[in-house]
């Protein structure tokens, strides 16, 4: 707990993951009121739709955040004086990992409810609204997805150390990267079921049939066992990441 | 109080410390020597447990860094005063440090205060000029209020006044019966504050003593003679095999004592004018001793010849 409030402090106490945060909310429901007022009047607006903004680039800019967290703390060797407070780094990084989840679980809630929110108040008669446990996945989901997607970003910003490597390996996978892989002959589209980002998708947007939004996601498990998955994924990274910093000279 | 057995640590081809032994006594400011690139950082990184030694181990009152249970509370340091992100206010950097080792939060104006950094302590750390800096990182040394500090260079870059005020601290901090270890490339400002001397070179030990031996035994004793019978003089003492330099006004003898030329010229009746000893400087002397193991030469002083005798 204590680790936690270092970190806490280290986060708050300097501007970027406030702009972060702010950008997040910023897209996630500015996107759902641009939707919202373009959706043609004869076609409801679909909750996908709704929360295009959030999932799409919300969780960019939340990766963002998370690795500035890692990252920064590298570039001005503040990482150094963490190991000399905590010489046993496991724990002070995986403290980080925790505190910059938890507050990317906050930002992910109030953005998709804030964006269900505000295309509820625009498109009142098209039924939007959290009326099946599918709508409950797209809209608390959120928080989840971003919390995974920030362990992730703090495990690459641990093994990359770099804010701008960092931050462009993160960007390129998550919107270009995944999608290329399809257009591998044969394998790729066996690939593309189970990459993480695809795997999320899957969680968030469930089963496909939705019309408008993002294209539904292609893997073969169930939400919750795709849920599971990405955070095995995270988990993962961040194990590898913690060996590598416990080895590496600060 | 702090020990180091052979400890070694490579990097790629270059072997930045190699098998250095050393130790640091309790309750005493030690000097750190040796020239720029001699491995003085690389040490003081591997005493914090941030860089692994190759070989070797370094432990502090027996435990190694990493066994240390909140190590801010025994060990405080100062590597680099620049190490503070520089959007955060002095008093968020040192709330979190002293957070993590459950320091009271009350300890940290307590050390804003000793520093004299009360009045900016809610301004951002990237604003502050190095001295203030090195202020910041001296209140983060002294946080956990430990008996064991660790200070890499730091008058580096400072101006007089900050540097008197380090230099001042370091007593006081030897005076409060704290292990300080201080490293430096300068031996006249080591001759100041410390009152023993680990000095190494190419990552060598070159040698661990009191200040005091360290300067006797490093500068090399002459002795200034001044006669009106310089030449018949110089003949003596060249006859008992004493080195002599010097000019038509003095001599410089060296390999010999005051007692013994004084000797030397009374059995040749020869007049007197001056006998005086001569110390060596401490910067002749930390020259003489590291002159070759300084890992970066430059061509500058052939050079700076080079010219001078071109605008003859």
């Amino acid at each position: 707990m204590n680790l936690l409030a270092v970190e806490r402090i280290k986060l708050f106490s300097t501007r970027s993951p406030w702009w972060c945060a702010l950008i997040t909310l910023a897209l996630a429901i500015g996107f759902a009121a641009i939707i919202a007022g373009a959706t043609p009047a004869d076609s409801p607006l679909t909750m996908p739709a709704t929360l295009y903004g959030g999932t799409k680039f919300g969780v960019a800019v939340i990766m963002v955040l998370a690795a500035l967290a890692v990252t920064t703390e590298y570039r001005f060797n503040t990482i150094r004086t963490t190991f000399q407070a905590v010489p046993h780094r496991s724990p002070a990084l995986i403290a980080k990992a925790v505190l910059v989840a938890l507050v990317a679980l906050v930002i992910g809630e109030i953005a998709a409810f804030g964006a269900l929110g505000l295309g509820m108040l625009m498109r009142p008669n098209d039924g939007l609204g959290l009326h099946t446990t599918q709508d409950w996945l797209n809209v608390a989901g959120l928080g989840p997805v971003f919390a995974i997607c920030a362990v992730l970003a703090v495990a690459l910003g641990i093994l990359v150390r770099h804010s701008a490597g960092a931050i462009a390996l993160l960007l390129i996978y998550n919107l270009a990267v995944e999608d290329l892989v399809q257009l591998i002959p044969k394998i790729g589209a066996h690939i593309h079921q189970w990459l993480p980002f695809n795997v999320a998708n899957k969680f968030l947007s469930g089963s496909p049939g939705a019309v408008d939004g993002p294209p539904s996601s292609d893997s073969p498990l169930s939400p919750g066992w795709a849920l599971a998955y990405f955070a095995g994924v995270a988990i993962v990274f961040l194990l590898v990441a913690l060996g590598v910093a416990k080895k590496r000279d600060a | 109080m702090i020990e180091a057995i052979s400890l070694t640590k490579r990097y790629g081809k270059t072997l930045a410390v190699n098998n250095l032994s050393f130790s640091v006594a309790a309750g005493q400011v030690t000097g750190f020597l040796g020239p720029n690139g001699a491995g003085k950082s690389t040490t003081m990184r591997m005493i914090l447990g941030l860089d692994n030694p190759t070989g070797g181990q370094v432990t502090i009152g027996g435990k190694k860094y990493h066994d240390l249970k909140e190590p801010l509370r025994t060990v405080g340091a100062l590597l680099d005063a620049k190490w503070v992100h520089p959007n955060r206010s002095a008093r968020a950097h040192l709330q979190w440090m002293a957070k993590s080792n459950r320091i009271p939060t009350t300890r940290v104006d307590e050390v804003l205060d000793t520093v004299g950094l009360t009045s900016v302590a809610g301004k951002r750390a990237g604003g502050f000029s190095l001295g203030m800096s090195q202020r910041l990182g001296i209140a983060a040394a002294l946080l956990g209020d430990p008996e064991v500090l660790l200070f890499d260079e730091p008058v580096n870059g400072l101006d007089p006044e900050g540097i008197l005020w380090i230099r001042k601290f370091m007593h006081r901090l030897a005076e409060e019966g704290r292990t300080v270890f201080v490293s430096s490339h300068l031996l006249s400002e080591m001759a100041l504050t410390a009152s023993n001397l680990v000095v190494i070179g190419r990552g060598q030990l070159i040698s661990q003593s009191s200040t005091e031996d360290f300067v006797s035994r490093a500068a090399e004793n002459t002795v200034k003679v001044r006669s009106p019978q310089l030449a018949e003089l110089r003949d003596a003492l060249q006859r008992a095999s004493a080195g002599v330099t010097g000019d038509d006004k003095a001599l410089v003898v060296s390999g010999m004592d005051s007692d013994k030329i004084g000797e030397i010229a009374a059995a040749n009746r020869i007049v007197l004018h001056e006998l005086s000893p001569q110390t060596g400087s401490l910067e002749q002397a930390f020259m003489q001793i590291t002159g070759d193991s300084v890992e970066y030469h430059t061509g500058l002083d052939a050079e700076a010849q080079h010219v001078l005798e071109s605008a003859k």
